[in-house]
């Protein structure tokens, strides 16, 4: 499932705990970079081989995963 | 026949500028520049040429090696700042050193100095060259745009020196270029001709930054792979990678990607800064003076950057 995954590379790049995110989860509030979004989106690329551009990512993270899914199709 | 490396040297304008000394100039502090780049403070040149740094670290590196300048067969920098277009900065480190050698400047930003490496071991290769001295020197200072606070906190000034001489220590390399400036671009001075119907541009530095990262992470887990690959071993077998100190955390995402862990990588960004050419030389004379070196190992430097482009080679020892 996305949402687990996700949430383990967020947590991996920002020092958040993993638990406490979830889909709602405002992607500024985790204090995210533009060096932090580039991480993210690279170690989603390798997990879905799916190339997401920094400025499409959306506001939360349920933006992000559906950003993943129609970029799967 | 090939090269080894037998001495190295590195040389640094004697002003530092701190994070707190830029802070006073741009809107920028020590907090944002050491997470998001990992640089405290760089030397910056004043009086110093790139020529005079690249002298001293030339001169390092061959009281290392016992080599005197007289039986040097070729001198190549490695430069996107030389003093001058004419004459070449080997040219005049040639001259100073008292050299008679051929001596001439190669350039492909950041990995220059890899591409001068491969370009000293074609000369090996011919059998024209037994001693040679490839050095990476940039005054990187003098194409900054000093208001730009996402480009000026980045880089620092210095040279780096190797002295090769025969041998098998060269044991793998590549090279690449994807030509355009659309990530990198440092515009040229323009020249007054009044001829001339081109737009005059600000000769300083522009980095599309989120690109720039991508790539150079890419670039750097790539060559690793690859080359490790043509040998035959894993990437950790490598005792030591010399990575383009561009941004500390271009270094770590490469690290994590290759599942390595980062005591692999020689790291000197926080006082040096991003050297462009200088970087690579000046990182291994840094592994080389500081002891952990021994014969035998095995040392994998890349660079990447402007061009765009990237290179990378294994040594042994």
């Amino acid at each position: 499932m996305i949402l687990e995954k996700l949430k383990e590379i967020i947590a991996d790049h920002t020092g958040e705990e993993a638990d406490t995110i979830t889909a709602e989860t405002a992607l500024a509030d985790l204090g995210i970079d533009s060096l932090t979004t580039v991480e993210i989106l690279m170690d989603i690329e390798d997990e879905y081989g799916v190339a997401l551009q920094a400025g499409e990512i959306g506001k939360t993270v349920g933006d992000l995963i559906a950003k993943i899914e129609e970029a799967k199709q | 026949m090939g090269f080894q490396i037998s001495g190295t040297g590195s040389a640094f304008p004697k002003k530092v500028l701190t994070n707190e000394d830029l802070s006073r100039m741009v809107d920028t502090n020590d907090e944002w520049i050491m997470t998001r780049v990992g640089v405290s403070s760089r030397h910056i040149a004043t009086e110093e040429s790139t020529a005079d740094l690249a002298t001293e670290a030339a001169r390092k590196a061959l009281e290392e090696a016992g080599v005197t300048p007289a039986e040097l067969d070729l001198i190549i920098t490695a430069t996107i700042t030389p003093d001058a277009v004419c004459p070449t900065v080997a040219g005049t480190v040639q001259q100073r050193l008292g050299a008679s050698c051929p001596a001439f400047d190669i350039s492909s930003a950041c990995s220059g100095f890899l591409f001068a490496l491969e370009t000293t071991n074609g000369f090996f290769a011919s059998g024209k060259v037994k001693k040679a001295l490839v050095i990476g020197a940039e005054r990187i200072s003098k194409i900054l745009d000093w208001e730009d606070r996402s480009t000026c906190v980045i880089f620092g000034d210095g040279a780096g020196a190797a002295v090769l001489t025969e041998g098998n220590g060269y044991l793998c390399s590549e090279l690449m270029t994807a030509g355009g400036d659309s990530v990198i671009k440092i515009p040229g001075f323009g020249g007054t001709s009044p001829f001339s119907t081109l737009e005059p541009e600000k000769p300083v530095i522009f980095m599309e930054g989120q690109e720039t990262f991508k790539f150079a992470v890419n670039a750097l887990v790539d060559h690793i792979v690859s080359m490790c690959g043509k040998l035959g071993i894993e990437p950790a077998a490598l005792d030591h990678i010399v990575p383009h100190q561009a941004n500390i955390r271009i270094i770590q995402m490469a690290a994590r990607k290759l599942k390595l862990p980062l005591e692999k990588f020689v790291t000197d960004i926080e006082t040096v800064g991003n050297t462009a050419a200088a970087s690579v030389p000046i990182a291994l004379d840094d592994l080389n003076r500081s002891g952990r070196l021994q014969k035998g190992d095995l040392v994998a430097m890349t660079a990447f950057g402007g061009g765009l482009s990237s290179g990378g080679c294994i040594l042994r020892w």
